[in-house]
């Protein structure tokens, strides 16, 4: 069948446009006090800096401007977390919880 | 980043996974999101179904229909989940979609901010049904597959034209939007198609494959001999499996799920007694586990008489075996007592007749290689006739015997 050959590993670089697929949900659990992303039959949780990165991931922004957004807010070197956040969300996108 | 995963209504855990960390997330304690609150519930609505798989999870005395508990209660649980801080619900059965109820229950889980998943056979349902559902607030759909052999499908569920109707469901849920997991319960009379089952699961566009081998309770214990495969199909499947991983990185997630009579330590069963899972039958029985029942001194409580909260931190079946105090030797002193919680108490008890010793999966079992024996010797006899899973079909057949000659 076509969608055999036609699905493929995503890559992410910093021209990717991350985004959740409307079946992940991003959440607070105010019981736990903690972030939670519930994905089917998983539960994930993110620490501040992945709920910063997942907030900015709207399918708009490309990794490089959530790398430049995060690297001005928190005064950090661009390149430095711009290698994070490809390798996390690389990470994510083989779990199926982000697309590109 | 932590992850807590597979909840699973199969029985087979973890849970609680150790903590993962990654360059940008930081590994924490894991078990934090466990303690006060179940993470997921297993709602059994109903235990109708159209389909007779023999290594059916529910008991083998099913719940009839008059006794199933009505909407309001099913959707007064769902309110208390979304309080109590449940994260997920599985919605199963039986075949769940044979309550007509179901849209107005998983509007109320989604209003309650559940997390909703569906566990379905997929033979009923109609596009114009699943759309409903989508729209009610439905996230996901977990769809089992019998074989990929339409006619060796057919002939486990005990059902005609399954596969084909099954590739429709496929079709819709994708077209909603809606995540997507094939679950392929695994035996020895389709273990050759894994490789097979996952590129379906593949070509249909899941996200997610379970390659689920069949756990011996319930309906499966009473088919063991039928279904137990032999341990060279066995490893032969696994690495399968692990080819598939490498060859589908990044494109589909395979959950894994290893028959512990051929494993070394058992498996977390629910990761732990009372620790992250509630299951509700349909009648109202709240269980630590779907197999508690098997364990007959227990006493449940039922949701309509008691709140969940009520039950889940002080229900009598749930704290006995919570934790790690009730534990013997050799779990008492194991130094992976909080890793597997001693295996499953469904299983010692059944195979022990106490439920407080080590599951006899654990080879530090005195029953282990006895156990074990077992396994090899039914999976190498011709296989007895399937006992369907029907109501009063338990009872109409003898246990099967295991002949001696080989296969």
């Amino acid at each position: 069948m076509t969608e055999t050959i036609t699905r493929k590993r995503t890559m992410m670089g910093a021209d990717s446009r991350p985004s959740l697929p409307k079946y992940i949900k991003l959440r607070h659990d105010p019981g736990r006090g903690r972030w939670v992303i519930l994905a089917p039959e998983r539960v994930f949780n993110p620490d501040d800096t992945a709920v910063a990165v997942l907030k900015l991931c709207d399918g708009t922004r490309t990794v490089a401007d959530i790398a430049a957004s995060l690297a001005a807010e928190y005064s950090a070197p661009v390149d430095e977390i711009s290698a994070d956040i490809t390798a996390m969300l690389q990470d994510l996108s083989d779990k199926g919880v982000v697309t590109a | 980043m932590n992850e807590i995963t597979p909840i699973k209504p199969t029985q087979s855990g973890p849970t609680c996974t150790a903590p993962m960390s990654g360059p940008v997330s930081q590994a924490e304690d894991g078990q934090a999101l466990c303690a006060r609150a179940p993470v997921g519930m297993l709602c059994e609505l109903t235990h109708r179904c159209p389909l007779q798989c023999p290594y059916c999870s529910n008991p083998l005395e099913l719940e009839r229909v008059n006794t199933e508990l009505t909407t309001e209660q099913w959707q007064d649980v769902m309110r208390q989940a979304g309080e109590l801080g449940v994260l997920q619900i599985h919605l199963s059965g039986g075949e769940p979609t044979a309550r007509k109820d179901l849209e107005d229950i998983v509007k109320t889980a989604s209003e309650s901010g559940l997390y909703i998943n569906l566990i379905t056979a997929g033979v009923t349902l109609t596009r114009e049904r699943m759309g409903k559902l989508a729209e009610a607030g439905l996230d996901h759909v977990q769809l089992s597959i019998q074989d990929i052999e339409p006619e060796n499908a057919d002939r486990i569920a005990a059902y005609k034209g399954g596969m084909a109707k099954k590739r429709e469901v496929v079709k819709w849920v994708k077209e909603l939007g809606l995540a997507l997991t094939i679950n392929a319960p695994i035996h020895r009379q389709n273990i050759n198609s894994v490789p097979a089952m996952i590129d379906f699961a593949v070509e249909v566009g899941a996200g997610r494959i379970e390659v689920a081998h069949v756990q011996y309770y319930a309906w499966a214990l009473l088919n063991r001999a039928s279904l137990m495969p032999t341990k060279e199909a066995f490893m032969k499947a696994a690495r399968q499996v692990e080819e598939a991983r490498e060859k589908f990185k990044g494109v589909i997630v395979i959950d894994a799920v290893v028959p512990d009579y051929y494993a070394k330590f058992p498996k977390p069963c629910m990761g732990g007694w009372a620790r992250g899972i509630v299951n509700i039958t349909p009648s109202g029985r709240v269980l630590p586990c779907h197999a508690a029942e098997s364990i007959t001194h227990l006493a449940f409580d039922n949701i309509k008489d008691k709140k969940l909260a009520d039950i889940w931190l002080y229900g009598d079946a749930f704290q006995k075996y919570r934790g790690t105090e009730w534990m013997k030797e050799p779990c008492r002193s194991c130094p992976r007592k909080e890793i597997d919680f001693g295996g499953c108490r469904c299983q010692a008890f059944a195979l022990t007749g106490d439920a407080t010793n080590t599951d006899p999966a654990c080879s530090l079992s005195p029953l282990h290689a006895q156990w074990a024996k077992v396994a090899e010797e039914e999976s190498h006899s011709a296989p007895p006739a399937f006992v369907y899973r029907r109501v009063g079909g338990a009872k109409t057949v003898p246990a099967p015997e295991t002949e001696p000659s080989g296969v």
